[in-house]
């Protein structure tokens, strides 16, 4: 282990054990999982829900415990340390803020517990609330805020505690589309102000990839795989990273066989498959293969073509409005068309 | 026809509202505030002394018979009553609410609200009477007492001023834990209502930025749940206020506000002084709601 390594999980499995209508059984939340988070990094844990993300966050955070395994914060044993004793702090989904407290108080509340003086209590709070662009907010109730402006106080109530590991649990699910954008770019510069590892939670594969140095993927408990967002989206290893990071065409069997001579499953990325005519000459590093263009939808930026294999199978295709308009587009509905790509584009995945 | 009606009622939406509150206004401006209006207007009467009979003139003559020592004393006895029976409730609920709300699971949850409400199904006043029998001379606390050796230590207890008495059952010490019991209920639903609407997360986030379990409950849980514990006191303390039934069973010659009401009410006939008797207990609530206000009861509502 090197000594920049922020939190190591070592083969850490937690098990819930369900009981549902005279059934029981138990469900491996996080199965027998190994990851290291380096110092400083933005890491997200990416998954769809029931995955394991959460249930690892919260393990960090010290609000669940490892079955077994072990839970490392920088080199120390952390596994049975209770949540007051650990230092990380958390923006939680629903922000959580108290509200019986004003937003100062919120945000000095860390400070609060560990008795700081008021003047320097306040002196922090109020540079917090300027890292997060909310001066003068100090004196207002939570529920006055907008959901946005809640967001900035749950970030700032955790970052005033100069914690070494920050997490965040899908912090931006409820804030609509434009506010979250915004976020992303925000949350990201104010790690890279104050330095600090964020551990960030999220199902949505667009905000990991936008925001993080590292991602994990996690499906059903285990890790698929760890990596940089561009070696996540260009070199999944399993087809269940290509089919949740991004969009991905999975090309099985007879209909792999038919376009690459062999069976074995690959994943083309919609945005590198080329249209062309069906007549089109096609060079030797590329991969072809003949279809109809069943829809096409219109999305302004780009447009996307379901084009159906002659072999059986469909293949997505998204091609950018450089010079054509949504009429030029029209018209390829229903016509016979060959499809190409250069072959280190198919990328090989597992099974 | 009908469906014209609904169609006409429908397109009247204040109309309808008119009508579905036309009842509980009329109940409660006629039933409620005239009755109290009413005892208000007869407290500014007075008895006259020879006649018997109520004079119907503007007076504070009867106020300041309220005043005189014996009668500040039954004000003083109760409240003080109704305080420690309200300190006593909110101990005894407290923990049993916190368990239901945060630990219990779904079916003991159940089995719990059951239990504490279940007692209020049946009649007050045989529940009352069954703790004459636990209380009594020869009672089951007695019996108890005598069994672990434990008597003297009772009677000891018993010989004591204001709280002691010739047994249990004819006590302030008996009055106070049967108004316990009675009202107990009262307090439990909602400062477990109060806490129930607590999320985890905050609970969480305490924890999280460093607080101690004792701390978290400190700031966080116990202001949120105070406007429950506020709403649990304010049934106990009223009740205990207002209630005759109890001191007459379990106490001695001595007035509580309730009793004293009955008493010149119903026996001399003196409806005037039952009247202010009654104000007092509105009054003394008024300012505990204001004090409960001050100190931020009704802010997290």
């Amino acid at each position: 282990m090197s000594d920049n390594t922020a939190i190591e999980f070592r083969d850490v499995s937690r098990v819930f054990s369900v009981k549902h209508e005279n059934q029981s059984g138990e469900v491996r939340a996080v199965d027998n999982v190994s990851l290291q988070i380096k110092d400083g990094e933005f890491f997200s844990l990416l998954g769809p829900s029931g995955s394991g993300k959460t249930t690892s966050l919260r393990m960090i955070a010290g609000f669940d415990r490892p079955t077994s395994g072990q839970i490392l914060l920088y080199g120390q044993n952390v596994s049975s340390l209770p949540p007051y004793a650990r230092d990380v702090n958390t923006v939680f989904q629903d922000y959580a803020l108290f509200p019986h407290m004003t937003v100062g108080e919120n945000v000095a509340y860390g400070l609060m517990i560990k008795k700081v003086a008021r003047a320097e209590r306040e002196k922090r709070m109020d540079e917090m609330l300027d890292l997060v662009q909310l001066p003068g907010f100090a004196g207002r109730k939570p529920l006055q805020l907008s959901g946005g402006q809640r967001q900035r106080v749950a970030l700032a109530r955790a970052l005033i505690n100069h914690p070494k590991v920050l997490l965040l649990d899908e912090p931006l699910g409820a804030l609509d589309l434009k506010l979250r954008q915004q976020m992303q770019v925000e949350l990201k510069s104010i790690q890279q102000r104050v330095g600090i590892t964020f551990i960030f939670v999220t199902h949505d594969q667009e905000e990991a990839l936008t925001m993080s140095d590292r991602i994990a993927v996690f499906n059903q408990g285990k890790i698929e795989q760890v990596g940089t967002p561009a070696e996540i989206y260009e070199h999944p290893q399993t087809p269940f990273v290509a089919g949740f990071v991004g969009v991905s065409n999975l090309v099985t069997g007879p209909v792999a066989k038919r376009i690459t001579n062999s069976d074995r499953t690959f994943s083309i990325r919609p945005e590198k498959i080329h249209l062309a005519a069906s007549s089109a000459e096609i060079d030797g590093d590329m991969y072809a293969a003949d279809g109809r263009v069943r829809d096409v939808i219109y999305l302004g930026l780009y447009t996307r073509y379901l084009v159906e294999l002659d072999g059986g199978g469909d293949l997505v295709v998204v091609e950018q409005n450089l010079k054509t308009t949504s009429m030029d587009v029209m018209k390829v509905k229903s016509q016979n068309v060959r499809l190409f790509w250069k072959k280190e584009h198919a990328r090989y995945v597992g099974g | 026809m009908l469906n014209r009606l609904s169609t006409f009622l429908y397109l009247r939406p204040k109309l309808v509202l008119a009508l579905l509150l036309l009842p509980p206004l009329i109940w409660f401006l006629v039933v409620y505030i005239g009755s109290l209006f009413t005892m208000l207007v007869n407290s500014f009467f007075y008895l006259d002394g020879f006649t018997g009979q109520v004079v119907r003139e503007f007076t504070l003559k009867t106020y300041a018979k309220l005043l005189i020592p014996a009668n500040v004393q039954i004000f003083a006895r109760t409240t003080s009553m109704a305080v420690a029976v309200t300190l006593m409730s909110i101990v005894l609920a407290f923990p049993l609410a916190y368990y239901m709300a945060r630990f219990a699971s779904a079916r003991m949850k159940t089995f719990l609200y059951l239990a504490v409400t279940l007692p209020l199904w049946s009649s007050y006043v045989v529940r009352v009477y069954s703790w004459k029998l636990i209380l009594a001379q020869e009672g089951i606390i007695s019996w108890f007492a005598r069994l672990v050796h434990l008597d003297g230590l009772l009677n000891w207890y018993l010989s004591l001023p204001v709280v002691g008495g010739p047994s249990l059952s004819v006590s302030a010490t008996g009055i106070f834990l049967v108004f316990v019991y009675i009202w107990l209920p009262y307090m439990i639903i909602p400062i477990q209502t109060a806490l129930e609407r607590v999320p985890k997360s905050l609970i969480e986030a305490s924890s999280d930025l460093g607080a101690t379990p004792v701390q978290t409950f400190r700031t966080v849980i116990l202001p949120l749940a105070f406007p429950g514990v506020i709403a649990g006191s304010i049934f106990t303390f009223s009740l205990t206020l207002g209630d005759f039934i109890v001191p007459s069973l379990f106490g001695n010659s001595s007035f509580y506000i309730g009793k004293a009401v009955l008493t010149y009410q119903g026996t001399s006939g003196n409806i005037p002084l039952a009247a202010a008797f009654t104000m007092g207990p509105i009054i003394i609530m008024s300012i505990y709601l204001l004090v409960a206000r001050k100190l931020g009861a009704f802010d997290a509502l």
